[in-house]
């Protein structure tokens, strides 16, 4: 069947099945069965969720029939719920997914070869009034450049570094992130990182994995952590909540922000170089934005120095990435935990020879427990936005 | 300063050794003490020794301690005493003293670290970075919270406490069990340590090893820790059952395990190496410059008191220990 036929039949179905789900009558969404198309274009999505999903579908199987777990009761809401097309950016979270294809209508933007990308966005465009994005993939200019019908950016992250902030405030399209339910799980990480890397912990099971021990008698030598100074780059929500943990270690707490404020307990420094100097573990914790790249510079960590541990747990381009590498491997820092990468998922190979670093894979909020509360928030906010109700953690 | 067989001019006080002294103790204790190896002594040293000190875990065996008459005080340099006789030494009215609360803090924070380790998968996520998996296979899968889960910790001594407090501060629920009940202490005690593990996500065992807590953590308590339930050992390998940890980490009755001690050191069960859920260590938990000096600074305070007629400063209870 020649390819523009193919569209044009797609198109069709796409308006039957939108005035379809208008209709206040539940009867017709059982219409959407109608609608399976095997082998279609894709220009519309209608593969079933899988629960296991892990990685995208492939596009040259059949597409699955449509089943439909409706469990709202019929009313004008259900069907405006329903009406909003969503496009969801990666495979982020199979509930997050299954929820948004239950709710609402979920198109996947990896549903299309990467190479017929633009099409897929034009065909979709007048459908998709919201974008979910998460750290690695967001609501950039270019993206919301090719969607006219853009109406709401809702975030699976709390940095919303990628999102293009200007350009929503510009088009009226609304932000919104997850911020509070994940500052456990990241500030956990923080801590139990510069603990991991001042203590050598995945080294310690590196050796013992290796049959490396011996005797009882080897011993590693690894520095204290408790009473460490640490300074924090950013108090805000993560910040504080780093600052009460390591508190109960006996740590000293510095900080740097744009602005002082009254913490009795806390020692601010004007400068990140001043707060380095000054401590013995350096963490950041502020939001990435155009001041805070690069935060982390030359001479910021040779002011941390030989015996300084950075833990980074914000976004990789907070720091100078060659610049850390390098004094790391020279031995000019003394150590690292790091969460986050400057090109993730691409880590730089020096590093995997280092006993005083320890890598994770952007697992900061990596919990089944902080992530159904992200998912849950970014529903929340879809539908909030949908019934015209305050948004619940909008930025823009 | 030489250490001479036998006794010559110098003043120092006489102490024997159970084996040779870490090469830092050496050098800081060097002048204040004449130090002869135990296994070298000559009949008028082992007659004459009053003090015998122990440095790292060698056994000290009724037999070590029938060879010194003249014998008062065996100087430990650890937290746990249980490799040394103590039936024996309460028999002949010996003082023990331990490493105090030299060992405390870097035990602790150990602790905290092997927590946070193996419920948020840190050891194994970190390796899947250094396999290059990160960018092959996609993103690590999800692991749990520390934040909120209840933790029961077993013994709340110098270790246990700060255990307590670290955790706390993590927003972890924390209970404990301990021989007696902790007045002063804020959390919940727990009299039966099998109601502990049924009401703890994470165990974490920091009590002294003796006859009534060897293997306290069996299949039993295993089981009631549970499927998603973790141990974290920085205590000793004899307090658990240790084939039956293993079995129940392979079946999939206990959640995970971070550990410190095993049961026969260096040895550590092959079985282990294959897991993701646990996260194992070379008995390091002390193992840092500021322990170090603190057990340096305990030792020395103790052989001063005892060679001026003072208090000891870190004596272990015998007649507590060791209760049949």
């Amino acid at each position: 069947m020649p390819e523009q036929r193919l569209q044009d039949i797609a198109s069709a179905v796409l308006r039957r099945g939108r005035d379809a789900r208008r209709s206040p009558a539940r009867g017709q969404l059982t219409a959407h069965s109608e609608l399976t198309l095997p082998n279609a274009a894709s220009a519309f999505h209608l593969s079933h969720v899988d629960d296991s999903l892990a990685h995208p579908p492939h596009n040259d199987q059949p597409l699955p029939p449509r089943t439909h777990h409706n469990h709202l009761p019929p009313s004008v809401p259900a069907a405006a719920m329903e009406s909003l097309g969503v496009l969801l950016l990666h495979p982020m979270n199979a509930y997050l997914e299954q929820e948004l294809d239950r709710r609402f209508r979920l198109i996947r933007l990896w549903d299309s070869p990467p190479d017929a990308r633009a099409d897929f966005l034009r065909s979709n465009a007048a459908a998709i009034r919201a974008v979910v994005g998460n750290a690695g993939y967001n609501a950039d200019s270019a993206l919301i450049d090719a969607l006219p019908a853009l109406e709401i950016v809702a975030s699976f992250s709390v940095g919303i570094d990628r999102v293009d902030l200007a350009k929503c405030r510009e088009r009226g399209i609304r932000v919104t992130n997850t911020p509070d339910v994940l500052t456990d799980d990241v500030a956990d990480l923080a801590v139990g990182l510069a603990i991991a890397a001042l203590r050598k912990i995945p080294q310690a099971d590196r050796y013992v994995r290796a049959g490396l021990w011996k005797a009882k008698g080897d011993y590693t030598l690894t520095t204290r952590f408790s009473g460490k100074r640490v300074g924090i780059i950013g108090l805000g929500r993560i910040g504080l909540a780093i600052a009460t943990r390591v508190e109960a270690f006996d740590c000293p707490v510095n900080y740097y922000q744009r602005t002082k404020k009254e913490y009795p307990n806390y020692t601010y420094y004007p400068s990140v170089v001043e707060l380095a100097a000054n401590s013995d573990v350096l963490v950041v914790a502020c939001p990435l934005n155009e001041q805070t790249r690069h935060i982390v510079n030359r001479e910021v960590i040779d002011a941390l120095g030989p015996k300084g541990v950075l833990i980074n747990i914000g976004r990789g381009p907070h720091v100078d990435e060659p610049e850390l590498v390098s004094a790391l491997v020279e031995g000019r820092l003394g150590g690292a935990g790091l969460d986050v990468f400057e090109d993730e998922p691409n880590v730089p190979e020096a590093l995997f020879t280092l006993d005083n670093v320890v890598l994770v894979p952007h697992v900061g909020s990596g919990t089944h427990e902080t992530r159904q509360a992200m998912a849950d928030l970014v529903l929340g906010n879809l539908e909030a936005h949908v019934l015209k109700k305050p948004l619940l953690t909008p930025v823009v | 300063m030489e250490t001479t067989a036998s006794s010559t001019a110098d003043e120092s006080p006489l102490v024997l050794l159970v084996q040779p002294l870490f090469p830092e103790f050496a050098a800081a204790l060097a002048g204040r003490y004449r130090f002869v190896l135990a296994a070298d002594a000559d009949p008028a040293a082992a007659a004459e020794a009053r003090v015998l000190l122990v440095p790292g875990l060698a056994p000290v065996t009724a037999q070590h301690l029938a060879r010194l008459p003249a014998l008062e005080l065996v100087v430990g340099t650890s937290a746990g005493v249980d490799h040394v006789d103590l039936d024996t030494c309460r028999n002949r009215g010996l003082s023990v003293t331990n490493a105090g609360p030299a060992f405390a803090v870097d035990s602790a924070d150990y602790a905290v670290g092997l927590v946070v380790a193996v419920l948020r998968r840190v050891a194994a996520a970190d390796a899947y970075v250094r396999r290059g998996r990160w960018a092959a296979d996609g993103d690590y899968p999800l692991a749990t919270k520390v934040s909120g889960k209840r933790v029961g910790i077993v013994g709340l001594g110098n270790i246990g406490s700060r255990v307590a407090r670290r955790l706390a501060a993590f927003g972890c629920a924390v209970s404990y069990h301990s021989r007696s009940p902790k007045p002063s202490s804020p959390y919940t005690f727990v009299p039966a340590l099998l109601d502990l593990a049924a009401g703890s996500d994470v165990l974490v065992l920091s009590c002294a090893l003796t006859d009534e807590t060897k293997h306290m953590v069996n299949r039993e308590v295993m089981e009631a820790l549970g499927k998603d339930g973790v141990l974290v050992n920085v205590g000793r390998g004899g307090l658990v059952d240790e084939p039956e940890l293993v079995r129940c980490l392979r079946d999939g009755v206990l959640g995970g395990a971070g550990l410190d001690v095993y049961a026969n050191e260096p040895a550590v069960p092959p079985e282990l190496f294959g897991m993701d859920n646990v996260v194992l260590s070379d008995h390091r938990a002390v193992v840092t410059p500021e322990s170090m000096r603190g057990v340096l600074e305990v030792i020395t305070a103790n052989l001063d008191a005892f060679f001026s007629g003072r208090p000891l400063v870190s004596p272990v209870q015998l007649c507590t220990l060791n209760k049949r």
